[in-house]
């Protein structure tokens, strides 16, 4: 199903290509076979943008939906997505700073990916400074400061918008906060693959200790897991996905909040089965959105997080009146 | 196997919650803990499920200092029931129970005849085998509380630690945990709010306040009428259970608060 949607987004786009053309090129850049100079362009449209693209929609799919997974049983808060720790925003400020002023500008095409990440690691560590206490880092401390820091990082973005000239790199940035595969290409894939790879290994390992951990500290404890050091290593490993993540895609909403409740409600609330489920959900749901959001307007892109909601949004509420599924008394 | 604790202390935050209590268990006693709201009790269980470490002063588990041992070995001796509100998640009761079986787990490692075996019985020892497939979030108290116990005996403990198993119970739904608390056969340490339930079920009380232990022994020797007014500030009279002889109170009024001396 995966890898049936990556070759999808490989041959869906605006520029019709054949099915044939597609799978030739495909096979050409997957083995580097010969391919002709007149059939270089479509080469290029197929094995240079859109199967990257697809990779990472892959990629960032899945790495969102694993981290939602992992902070709603982090902050035990239904409402919890990777982005209520504050992270994301915190990489915005980078990324703006990037696109309205031409900061990092030595570091060239990876001036946006290296600020977003470097100003979300900083994030992270002012959240994580601010919410530690003696006791540990408990839930709501953790929520708490993650949502203020966002309003907080929210607000010098929005400043950077007003305050820089109007035009072409104010609608960037807003693109940017809205989450956009566009920038894809092969370079973007290896560090956020590596991050959500790393992410998902350890929280497939763990699956167990997260049970544990829902079920509250006091337990854990009594099953022998240590609940203030698994936040801690849920929190790193969070936000360095987070971070990894949103550097080459922007902010994707929806998709970490609503992808592991889906999950849940159809394999139970057992971590290693929704594990196991959630990333390839997500994965899969966000490559055809991002086939949709190439061709509904083509040629004019529209924002992902856009259409994460106009397809998630009905979607969840269909499984959510189907099925009786209880999370935060709801 | 028994559990000593001795002199422990709980400083947080400046504050003594808990000072120098000594307390023990013999091996398959039912020990009570009680005491006032405020007093310590949840604190000093803390420590001995390990949610908490102690200032200073030591658990011992067949004479093995529990904080030495890694969380893991500890959690395969010793179970427990926290008080606490419990999930939002809606996992189902064989999910809950196989919980039980962390601690004997490796991560990665698939689930074993064993564990599916230990929790099976458990299920079936509590009377709650036909819950297994129901959401645990769905269940009464009374089928939640047993579940949890389920869980703990799917441990496979040699101590049961139980943080007031009986709050928010109907009459019958009490009598059953701790009938099933006694019936595990394990050595149990349990905080309880009734006194009544307590002198009736337990072998030895302690019972502590503002964090110290101050009455240790049986429930007979433990509850008399000078202890209730010290500790609860209640006048009460001791009759004898009709049937066990037991001592039994009935409460007769609260006593006027004596100014701090």
């Amino acid at each position: 199903m995966l890898l049936l949607s990556i070759a999808c987004g490989a041959g869906i786009g605006a520029s019709g290509l054949s099915w044939g053309e597609v799978l030739r090129h495909l096979w050409a850049g997957l083995t580097g076979g010969p391919i002709t100079p007149d059939q270089v362009p479509a080469y290029t449209i197929v094995w240079e943008l859109r199967f990257p693209r697809a990779v990472l929609a892959a990629v960032v799919g899945a790495g969102l939906s694993a981290i939602g997974v992992a902070v709603q049983a982090m902050v035990r808060n239904a409402l919890a997505d990777p982005f209520v720790l504050g992270i994301s925003s915190g990489a915005a400020v980078g990324a703006n700073a990037v696109l309205l002023f031409g900061a990092f500008g030595a570091l060239g095409v990876w001036a946006l990916s290296t600020a977003a990440f470097l100003s979300a690691l900083l994030a992270m560590t002012l959240v994580y400074a601010i919410a530690s206490t003696a006791g540990g880092l408990t839930p709501l401390r953790l929520v708490l400061t993650g949502t203020a820091m966002y309003y907080g990082f929210s607000a010098v973005t929005t400043f950077m918008v007003f305050a820089a000239e109007r035009g072409e790199a104010a609608r960037s940035a807003m693109m940017w906060l809205l989450g956009s595969l566009g920038g894809a290409n092969w370079a973007s894939v290896p560090i956020a693959g590596g991050a959500v790879l790393v992410g998902l290994a350890h929280l497939t390992v763990s699956a167990r200790r997260l049970n544990a951990l829902a079920m509250g500290d006091e337990t854990a404890a009594a099953l022998g897991v240590d609940a203030g050091r698994l936040r801690r290593e849920l929190f790193v490993v969070s936000a360095a996905v987070t971070g990894a993540v949103v550097a080459v895609s922007g902010a994707i909403g929806f998709v970490g909040l609503m992808v592991p409740h889906a999950a849940r409600m159809v394999v139970g609330a057992d971590h290693r089965r929704v594990l196991a489920v959630a990333p390839l959900a997500g994965a899969v749901l966000l490559i055809w959105v991002d086939i949709l959001s190439r061709v509904v307007l083509a040629p004019v892109e529209l924002p992902v997080g856009v259409l994460t909601a106009v397809i998630g949004v009905p979607c969840f509420v269909l499984l959510m009146r189907r099925r009786s599924y209880t999370f935060g008394g709801a | 196997m028994r559990i000593d604790i001795d002199a422990l202390t709980v400083e947080i935050a400046g504050a003594r919650l808990v000072e120098e209590a000594t307390l023990r268990a013999g091996s398959g006693q039912v020990v009570g803990l009680v005491g006032p709201n405020g007093s310590g009790k949840s604190t000093l269980l803390r420590c001995v499920y390990r949610a908490l470490r102690p200032s200073a002063g030591m658990v011992r588990l067949g004479g093995e200092d529990l904080h030495a041992l890694s969380a893991r070995e500890g959690a395969r001796r010793l179970a427990a029931l926290p008080q606490e509100a419990v999930t939002e998640f809606d996992f189902t009761v064989a999910e809950v129970v196989a919980m039980g079986r962390l601690p004997h787990q490796r991560s990665v490692a698939r689930t074993g005849d064993d564990d599916r075996k230990a929790c099976e019985a458990a299920l079936v020892r509590v009377g709650a085998g036909h819950l297994a497939e129901r959401g645990f979030l769905a269940l009464s108290g009374g089928e939640k509380q047993r579940v949890l116990i389920a869980r703990a005996l799917a441990q496979q403990p040699q101590v049961l630690v139980l943080d007031e198993p009986t709050n928010h119970l109907d009459i019958a739904q009490q009598l059953e945990v701790l009938a099933l608390v006694r019936g595990s056969g394990l050595t149990v340490l349990t905080a309880l709010h009734d006194l009544n339930l307590a002198a009736l079920h337990c072998d030895l009380l302690h019972v502590i306040d503002s964090g110290r232990i101050v009455a240790s022994g049986a429930p007979y020797d433990v509850l008399t009428p000078q202890l209730l007014a010290e500790v609860f500030g209640v006048r009460a009279h001791r009759v004898p259970h009709p049937e066990s002889g037991a001592v039994q109170l009935l409460f007769d009024r609260l006593l006027p608060t004596q100014p701090a001396s």
